[in-house]
């Protein structure tokens, strides 16, 4: 067994020192460690989107990050963003679009959409297939989740 | 699935990264990005004893202009160079290529010198850097040195970098005047794998096309050359019959290994249909 290897990173605001394996990746200290269960394994390979976090401010494959990476490091999750303006709009209009069934890529989908919301808040509906096609979806389509994106890019243009 | 146990170190110069790679051999794993590392350990398709953390050392960063070459530091990310304005400037290939890659949480993390170094020839960056005639910096234990694109890739996922060398950084020429690019790759889904893509540049005059260097990526084992199409397109001027016979000469002179679903005949054809789509004959006319 490899040695631990100690580690400080902020997560949703909070200071955390902590010790990991080296083999253990981001999603798993954020969910086995720290009992934050909102970012989802799906495929563990950097496949299906569902472990979408950020990591010092852009969002990131959590399974593919070491947790050791995160070392002195900022990282948000889906339970740290909920009461920010973007996610909250994007929660509304998935709501009210039913952009989601099983729910379980949701917390990467929005993960994902908040990033594009604030980096291109003019994309059009292509560009937000292109951006969101990092992020699989079996049970809702795609298409109500790509009405949800667009109803806030259009709500966020109008309101401002 | 988990990744086997490692032990892990992060050293903060080039020339711990090198001694540990002389000490550990092939036990040792270099981590920078880690989009492709990190996937094959979940896989436990690689399972090294100890994994060199090299995003502690901050030589191995940047993008900037040294004299007549756009020098490309190993630890750029993909994200990096789609919106740095100097890449925009001098190697708009590159700007062009960026957006093929993968998706954008994967772009922000993933490299360009864990791109180039792990040359998977459906990969967009190393054909580009075929494409723009740029050189490797290697550091290894007695310094460094640059290898030219042409002589880089060796074989499928293999290089001439030395199993003591660090890819540092690359030098790539940067865009005159009269600079030429284009690229285009076919997918099945955006950010997938290239069924086939193409990279190339030349110097423009008018109609007419010099010094073409026309590569193919998601073909062979490395990225490649068209050099036969690249000579028959020299110097002459682009109308529907010279774009006409550079597709077929390029059809004719590439023999694609097929992949899960595509044929040879199949990649053979849509390598030409990226070629005709490409070449600036309307432009040109």
């Amino acid at each position: 067994m490899a040695d631990l290897y100690p580690i400080k990173v902020t997560v949703n605001g909070k200071p955390h020192q902590c010790s990991v394996q080296p083999r253990t990746h981001l999603v798993d200290f954020l969910r086995e460690d720290l009992g934050l269960k909102g970012s989802h394994l799906g495929c563990e390979h950097g496949v299906c989107g569902a472990c979408t976090i950020e990591l010092n401010g852009q969002i990131v494959r959590g399974c593919l990050t070491l947790a050791v990476q995160a070392d002195g490091g900022r990282v948000q999750t889906i339970e740290g963003v909920s009461a920010s303006g973007v996610i909250r709009d994007l929660q509304n209009a998935f709501v009210a679009r039913n952009a989601l069934q099983c729910g379980f890529c949701t917390s990467g989908m929005l993960m994902a959409a908040k990033e594009l919301v604030e980096q291109m808040p003019h994309a059009n509906r292509a560009e937000v297939r292109e951006w969101i096609s990092g992020n699989y979806c079996r049970c809702t389509g795609y298409h109500a989740i790509v009405d949800a994106i667009c109803d806030v890019l259009q709500q966020r243009k109008e309101g401002a | 699935m988990k990744a086997a146990a490692f032990d892990y170190v992060k050293p903060a110069s080039i020339d711990k990264v090198i001694a540990l790679l002389q000490e550990h051999g092939d036990d040792a794993r270099l981590l920078a990005g880690g989009q492709t590392l990190m996937a094959t350990l979940n896989m436990r398709l690689s399972e090294p004893q100890l994994v060199v953390d090299i995003t502690g050392i901050e030589s191995l960063r940047g993008i900037n202009v040294q004299g007549h070459v756009l020098r490309i530091g190993a630890l750029a990310t993909h994200t990096d160079i789609e919106f740095s304005p100097l890449v925009a400037r001098h190697a708009p290939l590159l700007k062009a290529a960026a957006p093929h890659i993968a998706h954008r949480a994967i772009r922000n993390s993933g490299t360009w010198g864990g791109s180039i170094a792990y040359a998977d020839p459906a990969a967009e960056w190393p054909a580009c850097l075929l494409a723009l005639g740029g050189a490797v910096v290697a550091h290894g234990p007695k310094g460094e040195r640059r290898i030219a694109a042409d002589d880089f890739f060796t074989g499928l996922y293999s290089t001439a970098l030395q199993p003591d060398e660090l890819l540092v950084a690359c030098e790539i020429p940067v865009a005159g005047a009269d600079h030429w690019f284009g690229f285009s790759e076919l997918a099945r889904r955006h950010g997938d794998y290239a069924i086939v893509g193409l990279a190339a540049t030349a110097r423009r005059d008018g109609a007419v096309l010099h010094d073409l260097r026309i590569v193919l990526l998601g073909v062979d084992a490395t990225p490649v050359r068209a050099r036969q199409t690249e000579m028959l397109l020299e110097g002459r001027a682009l109308d529907p019959a010279s774009v006409s016979e550079a597709v077929a000469k390029l059809r004719s002179e590439i023999d694609p290994l097929p992949d899960l679903t595509n044929t040879p005949d199949t990649k053979r054809h849509l390598a030409g249909v990226l070629l005709q789509r490409m070449l600036p004959v309307d432009a040109a006319v």
